[in-house]
């Protein structure tokens, strides 16, 4: 009876290395979470929406709560007003979590030198990705979201201490 | 637009050290800052210039007086608008709120204050509304660095 579950083939298990493991598990089930200021979140919006579609790369279900989220998605110009805002909804992401630089303005500044522009994140947080373009193409955004899912792939994953 | 309404505003107007002239189309009042209140008390009541559209300034480093002071109201029974212009010196920029007459001028004259560091007498309520607390200095004055940063985050290393 019950031949469905019975044990058959060759294939029972598979060795891999614990980080190739985890990275490609990883690396598929990005959480973004689109901090969203200016003009870039239009392109943003292409980029995730039928066309261009970031769901063929698991990288698509944006969570309005940064605890929920691990990829934090800096779209458009951040202002001195609002780094603040920036750095605390960065503390409240929780690890493994990436960052990523959509965009000129949140890479440099941009053509933004002013009394009221940050002149790139990656002055108040560490930045894994950034994404040239004012706006960035949306092919630009998924090469680096692609670029994002190597590193991923590439980096240790620590899962009971640091060492394992 | 009524040419006849602005050409009677303009000749009312006349004196009192005021000097309307149309430019573009527009009419533009020269006036001491001793006036202000008056000409707008006129413009409101016995014109019809209901609406405030905006006060800013304008920084010219090289004269003295230093600032224009500009505002443009509007008319929406006759669809006319107008500009007054006066103009204050840096050891003194100070000029009359226009509080009493319209309740829009508290925002607008708090962001002339942010970016010009215009005085508005009258106006008790001058905080920063676009930039923020302990920012120092007047941004869209010409002589404000535009390099210079008043980040509220601690950098990185
Ligand atoms: S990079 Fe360009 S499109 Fe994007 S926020 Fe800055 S100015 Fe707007």
């Amino acid at each position: 009876m019950n031949q469905v579950h019975e044990k058959s083939s060759a294939f029972e298990y598979l060795t891999t290395r614990k980080d190739d493991l985890v990275g490609w598990a990883r690396k598929f089930s990005i959480f973004p979470y689109p901090f969203v200021t200016a003009c870039c979140a239009m392109e943003f919006m292409s980029v995730s929406s039928t066309m261009y579609d970031t769901d063929r790369f698991g990288a698509a279900l944006p969570r309005f709560s940064p605890r929920q989220s691990d990829l934090l998605m800096v779209v458009g110009t951040i202002t001195h007003k609002q780094a603040p805002i920036l750095k605390k909804v960065y503390e409240q992401m929780c690890e493994p979590k990436w960052v990523m630089a959509f965009g000129v303005c949140a890479t440099s500044g941009g053509f933004y030198q002013n009394y009221a522009a940050l002149q790139g994140i990656d002055k108040i947080i560490p930045v894994d990705v950034y994404i040239p373009g004012c706006p960035p193409r949306p092919e630009s955004v998924i090469d680096g979201i692609m670029q994002l899912q190597d590193k991923i792939a590439n980096a240790s994953h620590p899962i009971i201490n640091e060492k394992f | 637009m009524d040419q006849g309404l602005l050409e009677r505003l303009r000749e009312r107007l006349d004196g009192d050290g005021r000097e309307p002239v149309f430019a573009h189309g527009l009419l533009v009042v020269q006036l001491p800052r001793e006036a202000l209140l008056d000409t707008v008390k006129l413009l409101k009541d016995a014109f019809g210039f209901d609406l405030f559209l905006d006060v800013t300034a304008i920084d010219w480093p090289q004269r003295e007086p230093r600032f224009d002071v500009v505002y443009h109201f509007y008319s929406t029974r006759d669809h006319v608008r107008v500009r007054l212009k006066t103009t204050v010196t840096m050891a003194d920029p100070v000029v009359d709120s226009l509080l009493d007459h319209y309740g829009s001028a508290h925002f607008m004259e708090r962001e002339c204050h942010d970016m010009f560091g215009i005085v508005f007498r009258g106006n008790a309520d001058l905080r920063p509304i676009l930039l923020y607390e302990g920012f120092e200095g007047h941004p869209l004055r010409k002589d404000y660095p535009k390099e210079r940063e008043q980040p509220l985050v601690r950098y990185r290393e």
